[in-house]
């Protein structure tokens, strides 16, 4: 049982499992044919498979594996996009996800639209957006383009607003899935800087990236994922160290 | 000692579904405003278009049905009643579609960003208002041109028509919604429902003309449609105060109403339910 009564704890992930079916076939006509032959219909593909652990408040926490190997359904279970079909995830606290920032971006509108429009898809309230909007816009740097459609931003300039939004969201769990490899080294420093400011105050982060030696600087913990179940829960370092060895 | 609220563990994704919708009024009047913004952009005539397919679809049904058929010397201020019945059904037509549609067409948000997705159908059936306040304004202008001079009752006999639409057209719209996500075949038969729901109700004729040829259950069911109780509710409220010769309102007018209003919550309970059971798959279905 895990002790949710401890006040410091702010995730925890309870003997989760999460499968996907796949279909094979799509209409009725591909059903019959398949079923005619013989062939199998679904087939299951287990992402995660008993996967547990808590995570503290303040603590910053890296999920690594290799590509499949379950890093990015774990955070999507964590913000609540994904269901765990067994186990339980819970959370205390405001929870915003980095996942593919940009997702809430509409082409048509602009840029300043936008900002608005994100900012509430991740939870914040117009009173919050309207004092934070100078300093979404300044961690930018697109302030002359801020009234222009997003459509006509180059990808770099879209992921800076983006980013910027994401991070300026007043939350107690920051997730983040591949972020920080965006834009060039510059804003990346910049973007790494302000994930550590943030950290610094105290919010939790659980960071998914490929990116081992950001991570391993970034985090002082590491949860190795391999096929659905925690290989390794550690230091970052060592769990880089295995990941590689 | 208690915990706050902000500070109590929770499951992430469960939600009290729409009452979160309501909680979260800022996010839903941004993406009502943006699907308002960007519907007609790029286009010369923008929202005139929404009012181009209910003007022509007028002009067909007054030219066939009211000159040809000869209904405009059966039924007084013909012009009047075809165009009440069909800004109700527009507006049901509009937001039940749309509704349907608005999980699929933000699949890019709903698969990356948890919120309360009952936001979508909701924010549809909205800007189908924003689309149909102007319209029946634009209707009542006419009407003014022949007298309009409704009573408290006539107004309140329209907005309670809005109200039924409303509510019928968002639980339709969740319902549909959810079960477009798996199967895109729901998609299809709103389609035929929403081809099929003008004829359904007195638009274009008069429910005597129903009472009179099928027998009285047939009759019965009929009323139980609640868009064909709004419609009436739109006559009542626009047509009827033109004192149109041998007009009657259907028998019971506001006790079917309320059954319609009845009905309607009925249908946003059953669609809230089926949405939050189908809701868990909509990140891996889509």
């Amino acid at each position: 049982m895990p002790k949710t009564s401890d006040p410091r704890t702010r995730i925890v992930v309870d003997d989760v499992h999460k499968h996907f079916k796949l279909r094979h076939t799509h209409s009725i006509k591909e059903t019959f044919v398949a079923a005619m032959k013989r062939k199998k219909l679904v087939s299951d593909f287990q992402a995660l498979d008993g996967v547990s652990f808590e995570i503290g408040e303040g603590e910053s926490v890296a999920l690594l594996g290799y590509n499949g190997s379950g890093k990015s359904t774990m955070l999507k279970l964590i913000s609540g996009v994904l269901r765990p079909d067994e186990g339980r995830v819970l959370t205390r606290g405001r929870v915003a996800g980095l996942i593919e920032v940009g997702a809430g971006f509409h082409p048509d509108l602009s840029g300043r639209e936008n900002v608005f429009l994100n900012a509430a898809i991740l939870g914040m309230s117009k009173k919050e957006i309207e004092e934070r909007f100078d300093s979404i816009v300044e961690f930018s740097e697109i302030e002359k383009f801020i009234d222009t459609e997003v459509k006509h931003y180059s990808s770099g300039m879209f992921l800076r607003l983006a980013f910027s939004v994401a991070i300026h969201t007043e939350v107690d769990i920051l997730l983040i899935d591949e972020i920080l490899s965006v834009g060039d080294e510059p804003f990346q420093q910049k973007c790494i800087a302000r994930v550590k400011e943030l950290h610094s105050q105290g919010k939790t982060l659980v960071v998914v990236s490929h990116d081992l030696d950001m991570v391993s600087d970034l985090c002082e913990r590491g949860i190795l994922l391999q096929d659905g179940k925690v290989r390794i829960d550690g230091a970052s370092k060592d769990a880089v160290a295995l990941m590689r060895s | 000692m208690s915990t706050p609220a902000e500070e109590r563990f929770v499951a992430p994704g469960s939600t009290t579904g729409l009452i979160d919708v309501f909680r979260r009024r800022y996010l839903l009047s941004l993406i009502v405003r943006k699907e308002v913004g960007i519907r007609y952009r790029g286009s010369v005539l923008g929202w005139l278009w929404s009012y181009v397919k209910p003007l022509i679809q007028f002009l067909v049904f007054f030219f066939a049905l009211g000159v040809f058929l000869d209904l405009n010397r059966s039924i007084d201020y013909y012009p009047i009643y075809l165009l009440s019945g069909i800004t109700a059904v527009t507006f049901f037509n509009e937001s039940f579609a749309n509704g349907t549609r608005s999980l699929v067409d933000n699949a890019a948000l709903i698969k990356k960003i948890y919120f309360p997705r009952q936001m979508f159908p909701v924010a549809s059936m909205l800007v189908a208002t924003i689309n149909t306040v102007p319209q029946i304004i634009v209707v009542i202008a006419i009407s003014l041109f022949f007298g309009w001079a409704p009573g408290v009752l006539n107004i309140a006999a329209l907005l309670l028509g809005l109200v039924i639409i409303a509510l019928l057209a968002t639980g339709l719209g969740m319902l549909f919604g959810a079960i477009n996500v798996t199967f895109r075949d729901a998609q299809s038969f709103v389609e035929i429902i929403v081809m099929i729901s003008v004829w359904a109700s007195p638009v274009m004729y008069q429910w005597q003309m129903v009472a009179s040829k099928v027998p009285e259950w047939l009759f019965s069911l009929y009323t139980l449609n609640p868009i064909t109780i709004a419609v009436e509710l739109f006559h009542y409220g626009i047509w009827f105060p033109l004192n149109p010769g041998d007009a009657a309102t259907i028998p019971g007018l506001w006790p079917r109403s309320a059954l319609a209003l009845g009905v309607a919550v009925l249908v946003v309970a059953i669609g809230e339910l089926v949405f939050r059971r189908l809701e868990g798959r909509f990140a891996q279905d889509l």
